[in-house]
């Protein structure tokens, strides 16, 4: 059975499971109706031109794990920011761990998606938010909806600064043969409130795995909302992420992406603007090479004034690695004093990598500030020499520049740990030992 | 120390060095001048191992071995430093790790353990006082941001940090006001002795006056024309390039 047909059968299953008189049982149904016509995209549909998912549905994924998998603390801690205290909210298979998270409700409540939509305290705000931004028209965003019933619940009521980041992060332990999980995130920023948050997505051995992931974000007025992805999975892993977000009056919302693994890796990123002098910041880094395929789809929305949106994405693609860079700016009529910038440079390492940039500015006002770069080179041969000069190897001198290059997206990391991991890892993605953390 | 024989270089099929000559050694300090064009950065980066000019005839001979197949990182292992006229800037990366990597990478290919953190600060002080560079711009990412002054004592302070065989310094006074610049010289001057060698490359005889050549050679159009003693420095910023010209013909 083609995975198509086979999770629109699942989908029935699932519903004997669910109570089918709530309103959510309507959002699911028209969700899987959406999915049900429109099926998995192909690459004749514009948004889908430069990544194919055909090599991955081929695979006969479990859609419910069958059983809860355990896994050992000390086997999964490098993935966590251990190095200081979180909030984690942990999933293995797509099951909540309560042995591994850390949750909370003193103040705050980062908990659990299937809490929040089962239990009646949270339903309120379920009604308010569930669904708002994501779209129900995009074929894998609906899949997700339809089957919506775990991840990361966070809500930071008005004024509260959390401290201690959250940790939201997906295991998968290869127990099934070939596993879909679809996580499902809401996030609601209260104003003034301030959050950071970490996720991640995790493979722990080599059977394949695809994870097709919608969170939707409110960051209401003055909230500051900085989410960093870290994606540096196995190469059997493939991941869908969708993320929405919505922003209030003058909120600051940030999301830096860092895709240095998985096998195709797909980032739809959406910023709707809903006040005025918001601030929206996308950045990147890919650093890729064998066949492995990274796609950042990104959308700005303004649709309101005197707001600003700041995009930089990196990428280094080597062997016969591909990447692509989809940007689109949207300024609506009334938009006007938008300020929006874009900027998107590659480094290719070999003949055989390939990258697809394409900048989309759409703008209908006519007092805005919009700018866009985009460049595609080699290293810098004057550069090379230099460091080469000094004693320093090719290859020790390849990477210092290749972290140059990156460099103005990881100085704007917030959390001096994270920035500390993120550094390591480039550092062991380029193969090099530099006697300093870069 | 140095000898260059019959070197001829060429980029995409344009000849630029066009057979020279130089012997250079040890204690000795040399000054190529020459007017624009003339091929003298051109020379000092075939020296230290340009990958981008192929070297077609003639070779470079550093204490008696040929040095013109090797890469640059290995001619540097080999102790030969190239001041650059202009040094690239490296995001993310302080002066302090750079210096740091550089030495240590220099350290490993000669077969020596990394130097110890204690003793590489203490390298680092000596050093910046010696050039008298601010410990703050010791902190800042290499290069970025700074004034064209500001590089070429970074230069030399890595320089003197690496302490080279065979320092090459291309038309480091440019971008140089009167102060620096006597700082900068005082710097290769106190890191001169007998078992080291300067190649000054300049445009200008101003640099000179503070870093004291025992030979002065121009160099035109690929070719070393006219070879002397430091007085020829003054006699050229005398009578300009053209009267060697008007000479030669």
């Amino acid at each position: 059975m083609e995975l198509k047909e086979k999770l629109i059968s699942s989908f029935m299953a699932f519903e004997e499971k669910i109570d089918v008189n709530s309103d959510l049982h309507d959002v699911r149904t028209s969700a899987i109706k959406n999915f049900e016509n429109k099926g998995f995209p192909t690459k004749k549909e514009e948004a889908w031109k430069y990544t194919s998912l055909n090599s991955i549905l081929k695979n006969d994924f479990s859609v419910f794990p069958k059983h809860e998998n355990a896994v050992d603390f000390a086997e999964v801690k490098k993935y966590f920011l251990h190095e200081i205290d979180t909030y984690k909210v942990i999933f293995v298979d797509g099951i909540f761990s309560s042995f591994l998270s850390s949750t909370t409700h003193d103040g705050l409540d980062v908990c659990l998606m299937s809490s929040a939509l089962t239990k009646p305290k949270y339903k309120m705000v379920i009604d308010e938010y569930f669904n708002k931004i994501a779209s129900k028209d995009e074929t894998l965003t609906t899949l997700n909806t339809a089957f919506a019933n775990e991840g990361a619940y966070i809500n930071i009521p008005k004024s509260k600064v959390v401290e201690k980041p959250i940790e939201i992060i997906y295991f998968s332990t290869g127990k099934e043969n070939a596993l879909l999980v679809q996580p499902r995130n809401l996030v609601i920023v209260n104003e003034n409130a301030h959050v950071q948050i970490i996720e991640r997505h995790q493979s722990l051995n080599e059977n394949p795995v695809l994870t097709n992931s919608v969170t939707e974000i409110f960051a209401q007025k003055r909230a500051i909302v900085d989410y960093y992805k870290i994606q540096n999975d196995l190469q059997s892993a493939n991941l869908i992420d969708n993320t929405y977000i919505a922003q209030k009056n003058q909120s600051h919302a940030s999301v830096h992406t860092f895709s240095f693994g998985g096998n195709i890796t797909r980032n739809n990123l959406n910023f709707y603007h809903q006040g005025e002098h918001i601030d929206s910041t996308l950045k990147g880094i890919t650093i890729i090479g064998n066949k492995q395929h990274v796609d950042h789809y990104t959308l700005v929305n303004h649709a309101t004034p005197n707001c600003e949106s700041h995009q930089n994405y990196k990428t280094i693609l080597a062997d016969s690695s591909t990447g692509v860079f989809n940007g689109k700016i949207f300024v609506e009529k009334e938009a006007q004093k938008t300020d929006a910038f874009q900027q998107n440079n590659n480094i290719l390492l070999s003949d055989k990598a390939t990258i697809n940039a394409k900048p989309q500015l759409e703008i209908f006002a006519d007092d805005v500030k919009c700018s866009h770069g985009c460049t595609i080179g080699q290293l810098d041969e004057n550069a090379m020499f230099y460091m080469q000069q000094r004693g320093i190897p090719k290859k020790e001198a390849k990477a210092l520049l290749m972290y140059a290059f990156s460099n103005e997206v990881i100085e704007s990391i917030k959390i001096p740990e994270l920035k500390q991991r993120i550094t390591k890892i480039i550092a062991m993605k380029l193969g090099v030992n530099l006697g300093f953390d870069l | 120390m140095l000898s260059i024989k019959n070197l001829h270089a060429s980029i995409e099929d344009k000849e630029i060095l066009k057979g020279i000559n130089l012997e250079v050694k040890a204690g000795e300090v040399h000054a190529i001048m020459g007017p624009n064009g003339a091929g003298k950065s051109t020379f000092a980066s075939i020296v230290a191992g340009n990958e981008n000019y192929n070297v077609t005839d003639g070779e470079i001979v550093l204490d008696g071995e040929d040095i013109s197949e090797l890469a640059p990182e290995e001619r540097a292992h080999k102790g030969v430093f190239l001041s650059f006229q202009y040094p690239v800037e490296i995001p993310g990366v302080s002066v302090t790790n750079f210096i740091k990597t550089s030495i240590n990478e220099n350290r490993k290919a000669n077969g020596k353990e990394e130097m110890p953190a204690n003793e590489m600060l203490k390298l680092i002080r000596e050093k910046s006082e010696l050039l008298e560079i601010d410990r703050k711009f010791l902190s800042r990412s290499l290069n970025e941001g700074f004034s064209g002054g500001e590089k070429k004592r970074n230069e030399i302070f890595q320089m003197a940090m690496l302490e080279p065989k065979l320092a090459i310094l291309d038309e480091t006074d440019s971008g140089l006001d009167i102060d620096a610049l006597r700082i900068v010289a005082n710097g290769v001057n106190k890191l001169k002795s007998q078992n080291n060698a300067v190649v000054v490359i300049t445009h200008y005889q101003r640099l000179l006056d503070y870093i004291i050549p025992d030979f002065v050679h121009v160099l035109m159009d690929g070719k070393i024309v006219k070879s002397g003693g430091k007085e020829l420095a003054y006699e050229l910023e005398e009578k300009g390039y053209d009267w060697i010209k008007n000479e030669l013909n």
